[in-house]
């Protein structure tokens, strides 16, 4: 029973962050149709940014997060909405995957050559302190890491309906023609997207960072996860990437211990395959008309 | 034009019977490198540029040509019969693989594929009895064709070359065929293609397969190139960089796979001179491309050739007479 | 007419032939993109470091000698390629590579040509293959292992071990070599836990260890996963020993499990921590040079530029073959070579051995706590 305990609390400590890159992932996916190939990359680089402010500019930890969180809004935000999603939308989806996959690319080279090939370590944002409740070992990292990310995914869904703006952004999501003609400004809906994106991007890196030491390649493993999770919740629906990043959490702990610890990566795919042969709109999708 | 054809043709020809004499190992070696990788491409541009589907698994077929062969050669057989049977199981696998996902829905093959690649590499690794595991596989024999060793790098160029025509001309002749042509009604207009009595799910599904058997070939011929294989060399990132080869030459555009191998394979070379930071310039120049041309660097090519060029002068008087 | 003319055209080919054999170089070909990019820059900037100052002490044979490098992108078809690169360049001597896939291909191609390979890989299949032209810089884990299963049966008692290890053909090798040794010694094997490639999750690995019963846990990850693994071990308060080779208790491990390594263990070939003056003083050139401070494969790199001018010069020429069959049953004293850093001698496959540390983590420091003899 402890063991299980112990699974559950450690798998979703790690679904809740990759429910925050997933989430991300299916904003970007309903407002511009952008598959952003370099999501795990998004999620690597904000931690990059914090140990800039640290070690260079000398700043301490807090003031070095908003600063990357600044970093991130500009480039991750609007520098990737202008100058890479904007020119390329009227050429259809592949042309901007490739260009996300060259991104992602650039950003884990970037960081090698100009901060190190090597893990750097990352200083926590919650105290190490370990609770022992019914024989599982809870850290308080875990549960600062999960309402945190609860606490961002709720307040996007509360801003997303009970908003003027969420509930435009929501249109122009939906139905941009008629979003338009009703008067919203779709093109500030996007970026507001692409905004909040990057924002949960850096939510998710300073979260992460602390447990999986900040490097270049960490993007790789984060990108695929957050991608399967929006792809098993349902690509068209906020609810439902942050339950599939916490069910792959959960699975890829409980696959690792009770099935094969060989093939514990395996067990997401499989469900994902499942998933699309037999629910193609995902665990809590809406099924959508629109094919790509 | 069709005139100017054929002899562009062999030309070209002579050009790559030409290309590796008087070269160094390296650049022999090198240029094997791009043919392989030119096969695996072409088959992805029929799944990619031709039937518009996006396959993130064609090296996961080239590791079931690579594996196959490999494994078969090790116990004796001939590469000939091994490359038939890798290809034609990548083929089945590509058909078992294609006929769920695109039953469902239009972009799922892409998700499906992407799934299989990380799946097969798993198997790859974790089934060492046969596979050998994250070790590899090493120590294939090149292959011998009637008494004539291909051992050395320039005679297993002209192997390659002689696999590379073959699989050009079949890709030229799949996409001439009626069946090819059907393609281009597909992509020019799905729904009147549909009305007009074409399967388009089938067609899909055909194209996705026989583009996998390419990927097999590729693999057949890896084997022997490297003499050793393991699963990290089939891993996603390789179906990423082979997407990135056919869209970056031109998808959709027969010449376009072959560059898009040519430049991935031999950028890192140009870049030689910025030393660590040819990754950098390369997925930089990627992006860029992609902004001014989503049609590849083919695509590239025939816009400022277009420019260039002479325009006829539009006719005014039926200007005229739309105005009118 | 005809002799003077010949003896001038000998003079001549004599002339343009001399600096030819004079310009020496050495391929450099590592990892220096793709997942072996860490490993690779370090044993990279070793390599160039030694032959910087191989250069600034008169270099080989009184000739300078020129280092190309190149980018195997820890890719082996690639690695293939430039070997064939190195060598059509002219190259009379391979450094690198560190994965043992790469080695594995350039080992096949540099023995065709003739030419002596130095290879960062510790993998045991390397020097089992029969290939006269490949060497080790650093001992590989089938014979580091044996004598960590030793210590752990002697002198810490221990009868049941369970296995936490990367499953990746850097953890295979010595998941094995561990495997293997401990059957011979007659540990039982309790728990064996593969866990992927950077894996970030370690909460479930340690928890099936802790379930398991073992007096002690051999560990085999690359150093970021050490620190990763080590971390949550304290968490879930796993107070078994924990014993590693190589990796667990490197100096990176330490700066980023921070309070996590104490307690941690293991068996050392190469340390930068190890209390060996010449050692301590390359890496205090190497961090102020790169700026950083070096791993073992940085270490390895750095003795392969100065093995190879020791062993040229008892050669006395570039050559090859002759200088494969010197390394051969081969023995360098540090107190004459001082750039080997310590002892260290080649047997007949390339195998190299070379005196050892068992060492342990307090405080955030490193502390030998035995020195074990080259076997």
């Amino acid at each position: 029973m402890a063991e299980l305990i112990q699974i559950l609390i450690s798998g979703l400590a790690a679904g809740s962050i990759y429910a925050l890159a997933a989430v991300g992932f299916t904003l970007l996916w309903q407002a511009s149709q952008t598959i952003n190939f370099a999501q795990g990359e998004f999620v690597m680089l904000p931690a990059f940014f914090v140990l800039v402010g640290m070690t260079v500019f000398g700043l301490p930890l807090w003031p070095s997060v908003f600063l990357a969180l600044a970093l991130s809004l500009v480039i991750l935000g609007v520098a990737f909405k202008r100058l890479i999603v904007e020119p390329m939308l009227p050429h259809g989806t592949l042309p901007l995957v490739i260009a996300t996959i060259a991104l992602g690319l650039l950003m884990k080279e970037s960081v090698k050559e100009f901060y190190g090939a090597t893990a750097q370590p990352f200083p926590a944002i919650f105290p190490q302190t370990v609770y022992h409740v019914a024989g599982a070992s809870v850290s308080l990292q875990d549960i600062g890491n999960l309402i945190v990310s609860m606490l961002a995914i709720g307040g996007l869904q509360l801003f997303l309906n009970r908003t003027r703006t969420g509930r435009c952004m929501q249109a122009s999501a939906q139905n941009p023609a008629v979003a338009e003609i009703l008067g919203v400004n779709v093109k500030r809906m996007v970026l507001y997207t692409f905004l909040i994106n990057a924002a949960l991007a850096t939510i998710a890196s300073v979260l992460i960072s602390p447990i999986y030491l900040a490097k270049f390649s960490n993007g790789e493993t984060l990108g695929l996860v957050a991608f399967i999770a929006a792809i098993v919740g349902g690509f068209n629906q906020i609810r439902g990437a942050l339950v599939g990043g916490l069910l792959i959490g959960v699975i890829d702990n409980v696959s690792a211990v009770y099935i094969s610890a060989e093939y514990r990566s395996a067990m997401p795919l499989i469900l994902l395959i499942a998933i699309i042969l037999l629910r193609p709109q995902g665990l809590l999708g809406t099924p959508e008309g629109r094919t790509v | 034009m069709t005139r100017l054809q054929p002899v562009l043709f062999v030309l070209g020809i002579a050009a790559l019977v030409l290309a590796p004499i008087g070269q160094g190992n390296y650049i022999v070696y090198t240029l094997c490198s791009w043919l392989l990788f030119s096969i695996a491409a072409m088959g992805l541009n029929l799944t990619l540029g031709y039937a518009g589907q996006v396959s993130l698994a064609q090296a996961a077929f080239m590791g079931i040509g690579a594996y196959i062969t490999s494994l078969l050669t090790l116990a004796g057989i001939h590469w000939g019969l091994a490359a038939i049977l890798s290809i034609a199981a990548s083929f089945a696998v590509g058909l078992m693989l294609g006929y769920p996902a695109l039953r469902v829905q239009h972009h799922f093959l892409a998700f499906v594929t992407l799934a299989f690649n990380t799946l097969l590499f798993l198997v790859l690794r974790n089934e060492e009895e046969i596979t050998g595991g994250s070790f590899g596989l090493s120590g294939m024999e090149r292959p011998s064709f009637f008494g004539v060793s291909t051992d050395t790098n320039m005679a297993f160029y002209y192997f390659s070359l002689v696999c590379f025509l073959i699989a050009a001309f079949a890709m030229w002749w799949i996409l001439r065929s009626p069946w090819g042509r059907a393609f281009k009604a597909l992509r020019e207009n799905p729904i009147r293609a549909e009305s007009l009595g074409l399967k388009i799910r089938r067609q899909t599904l055909l194209a996705f397969a026989i583009g996998s058997a390419f990927g097999g070939l590729a693999g057949a011929l890896q084997a022997p190139l490297v003499q050793f294989i393991e699963p990290g060399s089939f891993a996603l990132i390789h179906s990423l960089k082979l997407l990135l080869m056919v869209v970056v030459g031109g998808s959709g555009f027969f010449f376009g796979p072959m560059l898009g191998a040519a430049v991935v394979i031999l950028l890192p070379e140009v870049l030689r001179f910025t030393e660590g930071y040819y990754l950098i310039i390369y997925s930089v120049l990627v992006i860029v491309l992609m902004v001014y041309s989503p049609s590849g660097l083919i695509g590239l090519g025939r816009r400022i050739a277009e420019k260039l060029k002479p325009r006829h002068e539009a006719r005014r008087d039926l200007q005229q007479g739309v105005q009118l | 007419m005809i002799r003077k003319l010949l003896s001038t055209a000998a003079i001549f080919v004599a002339c343009t032939a001399a600096p030819a054999l004079a310009e020496l170089k050495i391929g450099s070909i590592v990892e220096l993109s793709g997942p072996g990019a860490a490993a690779g820059t370090n044993f990279r900037d070793g390599v160039k470091m030694g032959f910087e100052e191989v250069n600034a002490a008169g270099g080989i044979l009184k000739e300078p000698v020129t280092v190309l490098e190149y980018d195997s992108q820890t890719d082996p078809q690639v690695s293939r390629a430039m070997v064939q690169k190195a060598i059509d360049d002219g190259i009379y001597a391979i450094t690198g590579t560190v994965f043992s896939s790469s080695t594995v291909v350039n080992m096949m191609v540099a023995k065709q040509y003739g030419i002596p390979q130095f290879t960062g890989s510790e993998a045991p299949s390397i020097t089992a293959k029969g290939n006269p032209y490949i060497f080790r810089t650093a001992f590989g884990s089938q014979k580091g292992v044996p004598k960590l299963v030793k210590y752990m049966v002697e002198k810490m008692g221990v009868k049941k071990v369970g296995v936490a290890w990367a499953n990746t053909e850097f953890g295979k090798g010595g998941h094995q070599a561990f495997i293997d040794e401990a059957k011979k010694a007659g540990l039982e094997i309790v728990v064996d836990v593969p866990s992927e490639q950077a894996q970030a999750d370690f909460s479930a690995d340690v928890l099936k260890l802790k379930n398991s019963g073992a007096e002690a846990f051999f560990v085999y990850y690359t150093e970021e996963e050490s620190a990763r693994f080590l971390r949550e071990a304290r968490k879930q308060g796993l107070d078994k020993p924990l014993v590693g080779e190589t990796t667990l208790t490197g100096h990176k491990v330490i700066e980023l499990a921070g309070d996590a390594a104490n307690g941690a263990m293991g068996h050392v070939g190469l340390t930068p921590d190890a209390d060996i003056p010449a050692l301590k003083e390359m890496v205090e050139r190497f961090k102020t040079k790169f700026k950083y401070t070096p791993d073992h494969n940085a270490i390895k790199g750095y003795t392969a530029a100065w093995t190879l001018k020791y062993v040229t010069e008892m050669v006395g020429s570039p050559d090859g073959k002759a200088i494969a069959e010197k390394l051969h049953g081969l023995t360098l004293k540090a107190s004459e070579y001082p750039g080997v850093l310590m002892d260290v001698s080649w047997d007949e496959t390339g195998e190299m051995s070379r005196e050892s540390f068992f060492v342990k983590v307090e405080n955030g420091k490193q502390v030998v706590d035995a020195i074990l003899p080259p076997n």
